[in-house]
This record gives C-alpha cells, structure tokens and sequence, in this order.
C-alpha cells in the first residue's frame, strides 16, 4: 500500500476539524452569550482532539522527526489541504453557524462512510467521531432554524451569511488523486458520492428555517491542492505563531 | 457484550479505585468505566484506558494520574489510550451514576430519553436537588465536553446533566 498516498488522504480529512477548530477557538471569551461561547468552544475542543488521533496516526506513517505537533503546527500554507469554507472569517454569528452547519452536514457523512473503511485506525477514530459529529450537527441545525425563523434581521443576517458560503460547499465533494487511490484500496470515502444527500439533508433544514437554498452556480475550489483564500494566512500566524518562536515548546 | 467486559487483576483495581476524575473528583475512574484492561507483569503495569470525549484535556491528566499512583506501590504503569471499541456512558457503574447524583450532576438516562431532553425539550432530567422533572435545558454545552446545563423550574436549582453517549 502506498503510504504517502495513506498519510495526505488522512490530512486531507483532518485539517478541516483543525482549520474550523482554530477558527472556532477565536470566539473564546467572545461569543455572543455565554451558552453559545460555551458550545462553540466545545465543539471547538472536540475537532481539536479529533485531529489528534489522526494527526498520530498520520506521524506514525510518516515516521522520522514527525509528530502530531509538527504536523499541525509547521506546515506551509500551501501544505494545508483542508477546504476553502473552513476557513473562512467569523465575521458575525450568522457566518459562525452557516459555515458551522454547512461542514456538520458533510463531516457526518464522511464519518458515517469512514467508519466502514478497511483501514482499522481510521475505521475506529471514525466511529468515535460520529457521536460528537452528530451533536454538532444538531446544535447548527437548531441555530439554523432559530436565526431564520426568529427575527427579521436574524433572517436576513443567516441568509446572508449561507448565500456568501454557498460558493465553497462544492469543493467538499472533490476527490483528489490520492483520495482516489484510497477509495480504489477501500480505505478512503469517495466524498462525491455524498453530494445528493448532502444537498438535500442541507435544502430540508433551510427549508424549515424559512430560508432560501442559494441557487449560485459559480463555486470556488483550490483548498484540496492547497490554494488558500486570503483569510488563511493570518490564521496560520495566530496557530503557529507559538512554534514559530519557541521551537519544539512543550506543555 | 463480551467486548465491553472491562479487564482488570483483582490486585490493581484498589489502585485505580484511587484515582479520581479529574473534572469530577467524587467518580472514580473506574467508575466511569475508562479502564478497558489492567495486568501487571513483575511490576510493569499495562493499562488500557478508554478516553471519554476526543478533545477532553483531563485525558492526559488521567494518564499521569495512573502513573502517579502506581508508582506509590513501587510499580511502573505504561497507558496506552484506545478509542476502539468508543467509550459509551453504558460504562459508567450505578455506584458511579449514585456519586454523580449526590454531588449534583444529574446523571445519563436512557438513549430515548436523553433524546427527549437534549433535542424535544421533554422534561425528564430530574433535578439533582429536589427530584422534580419539571427541568428545562438551558443550554446544549456545559462546563466539560460531558455535560449539558439544565435548571430546575420547581425549586431553581440551575445543575449539569451528563449526556447520554452511546
């Protein structure tokens, strides 16, 4: 089995939670009650310790002067494969909880089909993930539905935001060569497969908070092949910001 | 299920009824149903421990605690963390759920109803205080990745319910 191929399948499932995590982890102290900032930081903290079980296995692959840490925190921008949507800017609540349901959905789906992968490690670090997945899923659909069927702005604010995500949605059914490699080995999800349930479980949900599904045809990609939009580089300063000045810093 | 049969060497499980949850002293990590195996060979203690939630950070904490107090009775403890089969609060003992109880965190209920209480906003988490289930949930997240807040609407007793994972 190629394990190169093995090692960027994985970092291609991972740095989404890790990317999302780190943008999540910047509402601490911040959000806009204490019950929200509470659950984002959460859920924050379960993609970050998600990442970790893979990011381990990922270093273990790789071997040499590899760790989870290295992995996560010393890459270049254009080594980051996780998809445009997760990195996109907080801006206000509504963006927070768009972007936040519009990745649970898929993030389930994946899990729901990694969870039979050949690949025990992943298989299990799958199956364990799907119980905080779908929780997740659950507090951005309820906030879905509370933002479009609440106020007017908060109507207007929710739509605003799931029509600007909306480009980055496509991206998430790409399937790269290596993802290839591992779907052909049993191993990988073959994520374009999810797209029809993806859409539909996303239209249901919109359609109950009264919202419109956006019907834009133009979408963005590059984040699979490592091409970032321009909010990526000032989040990687924040998360490596302490590696980069103290190498090898441990708790 | 046979699988979900912790193992532990009756001489060890003194030990590791000893170390407390970190998050949530009064429960035992035995208690929880964290330790999957224990065996010692010539002093060398392996333990498997099963850790609650991904992101939990009391993880690592237990994980020294372990050794810690092995060490005390002059063996090495090697942790080893498995997530296969995934922790489910099935594990968790009635004497475990009791503790939890009286220290006011109301404790997981039945798959069903956990259901009813986090998603249809049923009243059936009991109030750790005075009993009542005319409780309401005040929010989905709590203070640990494990917990939810609720409040009573009896006697306003606002307390933690620990979620249901299965």
């Amino acid at each position: 089995m190629n394990k190169q191929a093995l090692y960027d399948y994985i970092l291609g499932v991972t740095d989404n939670s890790l990317i999302l995590g780190q943008r999540l982890g910047e509402l601490c102290g911040h959000g806009p009650s204490l019950e929200t900032d509470i659950a984002i930081t959460n859920i924050a903290l379960d993609l970050l310790g998600q990442c970790r079980s893979y990011y381990q296995y990922a270093a273990k692959l790789k071997g040499g002067d590899t760790t989870e840490d290295s992995i996560a925190m010393l890459r270049t921008e254009r080594e980051y494969v996780n998809v445009l949507l997760v990195e996109q800017p907080n801006e206000h609540f509504g963006y927070v909880i768009a972007r936040q349901f519009l990745f649970d959905v898929f993030h389930l789906l994946q899990m729901q089909e990694l969870q039979k992968s050949k690949d025990e490690t992943l298989a299990s670090i799958a199956a364990k993930n799907i119980k905080e997945t779908l929780y997740h899923t659950r507090f951005s659909s309820d906030w879905i539905k509370r933002l479009g069927d609440g106020t007017e702005v908060s109507h207007a604010k929710i739509q605003e935001a799931i029509n600007d995500l909306w480009p980055y949605t496509k991206e998430l059914f790409e399937v790269t060569e290596s993802d290839q490699e591992m779907i052909d080995a049993g191993i990988g999800v073959d994520v374009s497969k999810l797209k029809d349930a993806y859409y539909k479980q996303v239209a249901e949900v919109l359609e109950e908070a009264t919202l419109k599904v956006p019907e834009g045809k133009y979408f963005h990609k590059g984040g699979k092949q490592g091409i970032h939009t321009e909010h990526m580089g000032p989040l990687l300063a924040e998360l490596q910001y302490m590696q980069r000045t103290y190498p090898n810093m441990n708790w | 299920m046979v699988k979900d049969k912790p193992k532990i060497a009756p001489h060890l499980q003194p030990i590791l009824e000893s170390v407390p949850d970190p998050e949530i002293p009064v429960l035992t990590i035995l208690d929880l149903g964290m330790i999957r195996e224990a065996t010692e060979v010539d002093g060398e203690v392996y333990v498997k421990l099963s850790p609650t939630y991904s992101g939990c950070p009391a993880t690592d904490v237990i994980g020294d605690d372990i050794r810690t107090a092995f060490k005390k009775h002059n063996m090495t403890a090697h942790v080893e963390f498995v997530i296969s089969p995934p922790w489910t609060t099935k594990w968790i003992t009635e004497d475990g759920k009791r503790k939890m109880r009286e220290y006011g965190i109301a404790p997981p209920l039945s798959e069903s109803a956990d259901k009813q209480a986090l998603l249809e906003g049923k009243k059936v988490v009991p109030c750790t205080l005075c009993r009542s289930t005319n409780t309401h949930m005040v929010s989905q997240f709590g203070s640990t990745p494990c917990k939810a807040l609720f409040k009573c609407d009896d006697c306003l007793e606002p307390f933690d319910y620990f979620k249901c994972l299965i």
